[in-house]
């Protein structure tokens, strides 16, 4: 059978198109009551008193919870997932994160009560009438002015607002001399932004405490429930972990924001046993704004230093990442082991070192966005080059090529391994730049280029060719590295006697389609129909155990799990056959769901296999009845997927209106199960990374307030700011996992961003201009054209 | 204080008491538990919760229970008909218009009421037609495929 490859419609689609899909805000338990977070307007402010008298008097008022209330309790903060250790060895600061802050917000929208009523509007109406008195202190949003001596701290026991420093790379002294040597050296000073993930559903969790069982149970909008339910039980709460179920239902887009564990879920689930009443909390947008993690907010300056000829002698670069208030779950390894790590790119430079301050400001915590650190190291090596091949004179496309890693598959040649620590698995640069300049169509676009220029508009092309790195791990690796996680991925393969097969998977799926590419493998991989299986997930009372779905595993790692335990039913499958057919197992043929003795007509069906394991009456001695297996997958290297972005712009010089009007990507994700979802994911990221160039960005005023903190103020891409996308692929294996798949879900957003920035440059480079800062408004350009 | 209203909702009346400032998004998310109109952001801007009233769509997050009083709405929940999904349904199935599918429902009653004034829309004229709801999945351009789809088969 051919499920893999081929564009099967999704399974999924059925409940969410007929308005059936379930996601948690849809879920309303008997009894249930409703929460709304009395949060913090400043951004820093001492806490001096918290009044609640009146508030709890109001109508259908339940209960008031305070950061008193939490402290009393001994609750812990959320934890952080991820400890990266300063260069001279001291360990990182990791501030307290409490759930209800008592003594300080430290950024707009720290939460400082709880208020539990009836209804959500009536909670509402009380937090209203909750009255905090603050002391407001001076704050800091700037990671770089956080830095500095004399800027106001954000924790007192913190000085600097240092979390960590962090090196990678060959000796700086070396990499300096080579720069200070070299032929020509591009500098660039840029702050790649902070961005809002924005799925469009809101967060929201719902806590229920079961009287009966003594059991927990927290829905949850979150793409990784077992995580949330071990960070839940041994971090913050203590309480006993199989006495909790999390599950995380449908989810609506998650994009990294929905990895972390929110002191929210831990609220309603601690409040849920206080009031023996099922909470719900689901979030406005605009606490969405101050409470999601954000990403990227980079403030970097990079040297890359060529020879004569072009050739890359060097990278240097220092970043001031900001870090928000407190740390949240693997904010320390998004600009190090993510973004350090990348900076080889798919280049041959010889000598990198990259520096990185991690700083806390007055800010909602920076975690992991869409792509994670890859799209900031992205940025800073395509801008890079465009801007080298701008000013040393040569085409961006030809200095690309010059200067890629040759090509290697990870078998008959090794991995490449790189000067910032990573060895790639296996890629081929070349093919995709060279199939992305045929799509665009390179000279005659120079030509219409040259063509435009009487018209009132400017045309720009932009390039951006990326190396990624997907499905994290191995756990060992990692965990020397500083997660606090183990990395793998688990999955159950549970034949029914009827040989139908339920598939337990740890990764979850909101939005990617697991439902239908899980079972592709699965069918195919057993030679049965799809609608045989089906694929089960997100409930940690279903799924034994799994680390969820985020940096582009499921497949690789999810899928990979998956795979060894259907080689595991097909094994003891195969001795089931064999007792059936009177044959040896090594004279059996697995293929279409049968057991076929070799060079014969005498077969056994999968049906009648798992009938009899169930039913074992003649069965072959000593064997267990059952034909359920589970797996632990460990991989055992990052998959490292790679691209090539081109981005034509036209500008409209009397408006400095910036319009996309064409993208081409070609992206290299390995094999591919199913081209149609795969597609899908790199349109979504390619929207993801446009909208960072052109229109997203938080903007904090000196006060520390998010000015931008709602959809009518913060400018995602619309359907008409978008063209259609230009795709195409190659296709190198990942060597090292059994389906040759290395993860699609960040490599357009990865590739993007720089593609757009560096199309607008291309068009502009008449204008005597070095960089523009994303997001690359029309305001911006004009005063750029008109000297504004 | 609660006020009775009467709304047909997907061709069944409703009679209920409800407070004034109830929404109607709330409202149909909560009284009657249909929980396909969606609420994506507080400023009227996503789309997620776009609904047909008396034929014609409207963001259900803009307006009061109350001033729907009478009226007949429309949700995704009422636009197949049995088993039989609507044009827009099919498409967004067959051109994978949707990941998540939390802007789905909304992406639908949007474009039934694009559709239904302009029977041929032209891509740009759909990403017009589109500008008032947000996608984050799909990079809207399978679901300009899926309306294209749609318009194909009602035509
Ligand atoms: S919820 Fe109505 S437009 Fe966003
Ligand atoms: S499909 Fe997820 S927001 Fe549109």
């Amino acid at each position: 059978m051919t499920y893999i490859g081929s564009s099967v419609k999704r399974v999924e689609d059925k409940r969410f198109i007929t308005g059936q899909g379930r996601y948690t805000d849809d879920i309303v338990l008997p009894q249930m009551t409703y929460a709304c977070m009395v949060r913090s307007p400043h951004a820093h402010a001492e806490i001096v008193n918290v009044d609640i008298s009146h508030a709890s008097q109001m109508d259908g008022v339940v209960k008031i919870f305070t950061g008193k209330d939490t402290d009393a309790a001994g609750i812990g903060g959320v934890p952080c997932g991820w400890q990266v250790d300063f260069k001279n060895g001291d360990t990182m600061k990791e501030p307290p994160h409490p759930l209800l802050v008592s003594d300080k917000a430290r950024h707009a929208g720290d939460a400082i009560a709880m208020v539990i009523a009836e209804t959500y509007a009536q909670a509402k109406d009380a937090a209203e009438m909750v009255i905090v008195e603050y002391n407001v202190l001076p704050a800091v949003t700037n990671s770089k002015i956080a830095r500095a001596d004399g800027a106001p701290q954000v924790h007192a026991d913190v000085p600097n607002n240092l979390a960590f420093d962090w090196e990678l790379g060959n000796p700086r002294e070396e990499v300096d001399a080579a720069i200070a040597g070299a032929h020509h050296v591009t500098t660039l000073e840029f702050i790649n932004q902070r961005v809002i993930c924005n799925a469009i559903e809101p967060r929201s969790a719902i806590g229920h405490f079961d009287t009966a069982y003594d059991k927990y149970t927290l829905y949850t909008s979150t793409q990784n429930p077992h995580l949330i339910r071990l960070l839940m039980c041994a971090f913050v709460l203590g309480i006993p972990e199989h006495k909790v179920r999390v599950v995380g239902p449908d989810v609506g887009g998650g994009f990294g924001s929905k990895i972390f564990h929110y002191t929210e879920e831990a609220l309603v689930i601690w409040g849920s046993n206080q009031i023996k009443r099922p909470i719900k909390w689901t979030a406005e947008r605009s606490e969405s704004f101050v409470t999601d993690a954000a990403g990227r907010d980079h403030i970097t300056t990079a040297k890359m230093a060529f020879d004569k000829d072009g050739n890359i002698l060097a990278l240097s670069s220092d970043t001031f990442a900001n870090m928000g208030a407190y740390l949240s779950t693997f904010a320390p390894a998004v600009p190090t082991y993510l973004h350090g790590t990348l900076l080889q790119g798919l280049y041959t430079t010889p000598l990198i070192n990259v520096s990185v301050d991690a700083v806390f400001t007055n800010t909602t915590a920076v975690d992991a966005y869409r792509g994670a650190g890859r799209p900031e190291a992205t940025y800073l090596l395509e801008r890079l080059m465009d801007t080298a091949a701008l000013e040393m004179g040569r085409d961006p496309a030809e200095l690309r090529l010059q200067n890629f890693i040759a090509p290697f598959d990870g078998v008959e040649q090794e991995g490449y391994q790189t000067q910032v620590a990573l060895q790639y698995d296996s890629g081929n640069y070349a093919p995709v730049l060279k199939r992305g300049l045929e799509m665009v169509g390179y000279e005659q676009f120079r030509a219409d280029q040259k063509a435009a220029e009487s018209t009132g508009k400017l045309l720009g092309i932009g390039f951006s060719t990326y190396v990624e790195a997907c499905g994290i791990a191995p756990s060992a690796v990692v965990g020397a590295l500083g997660a606090r996680a183990g990395l793998f991925e688990s999955a159950q393969v549970q034949v029914h006697p009827t040989g139908k097969v339920s598939v337990y998977s740890g990764s979850h799926s909101h939005g990617q389609g697991h439902e239908t590419s899980f079972a592709q493998v699965v069918a195919d991989k057993m030679g049965i129909p799809m609608e045989d299986v089906e694929i089960i997930h997100g409930d940690s009372d279903a799924v034994a155990f799994g680390m969820g779905t985020y940096g582009s595993r499921s497949l690789a790692v999810g899928g990979s799990a998956i795979v060894k335990s259907i080689e595991k039913v097909l094994e003891k499958g195969a001795k089931i056959a064999a007792h059936l057919l009177e044959a040896s197992v090594d004279d059996l043929d697995y293929a279409e769901g049968k057991w076929t003795v070799r060079g014969t007509e005498k077969s056994v069906a999968f049906g009648d296999v798992s009938l009899t394991a169930y039913v074992p009456h003649n069965y072959p001695e000593g064997l267990e009845p059952g034909l359920d297996f589970s797996s632990f997958y460990d991989p055992a290297n990052f998959t490292y997927p790679f691209g090539c972005h081109i981005c034509i712009v036209e500008i409209d010089k009397e408006s400095g209106v910036v319009k996309v009007k064409r993208f081409i990507a070609v992206d290299d994700v390995g094999n591919v199960i199913n081209p149609m979802i795969v597609d899908g994911q790199i349109h979504g990221g390619l929207a993801q990374g446009i909208g960072q160039a052109f229109c997203e960005g938080a903007v904090y005023d000196e006060s520390g307030q998010l000015v931008n903190g709602t959809y009518m103020d913060y400018v995602m891409p619309r359907a008409d700011d978008l063209p259609s996308f230009e795709i195409d692929r190659t296709v190198t294996p990942c060597p090292h996992n059994p389906l040759g798949v290395k993860g699609a879900g960040e490599a357009g957003c990865i590739g993007a961003t720089p593609a757009v920035v560096n199309a607008v440059m291309d068009a502009l480079k008449g204008y005597g201009i070095h960089d523009v800062e994303m997001p690359v408004t029309s305001q911006k350009v004009w005063n750029i054209i008109h000297g504004g | 204080m609660k006020v009775p209203v009467s709304i047909t909702v997907n061709g069944k009346q409703y009679d209920k008491m409800v407070e004034p400032r109830l929404l109607l998004v709330y409202f149909l998310r909560e009284e009657l538990a249909l929980t396909g109109t969606h609420i994506g952001c507080d400023t009227s801007s996503c789309g997620a919760c776009t609904i047909h009233l008396d034929g014609k769509a409207l963001k259900s997050c803009t307006m009061l229970a109350v001033q729907a009083n009478g009226k007949s709405v429309t949700t995704i929940e009422g636009m197949a008909n049995g088993e039989e999904l609507h044009p827009l349904q099919e498409g967004f199935h067959m051109e994978h218009g949707l990941q998540c599918g939390f802007c789905t429902p909304g992406m639908i009653m949007c474009a039934a009421d694009m559709l239904k004034n302009n029977p041929n829309p032209s891509e740009e004229e759909i990403r017009h037609g589109l500008e008032g709801n947000f996608c984050r999945c799909t990079g809207y351009h399978n679901i300009v495929k899926s309306i294209q789809y749609a318009a194909k088969k009602m035509a």
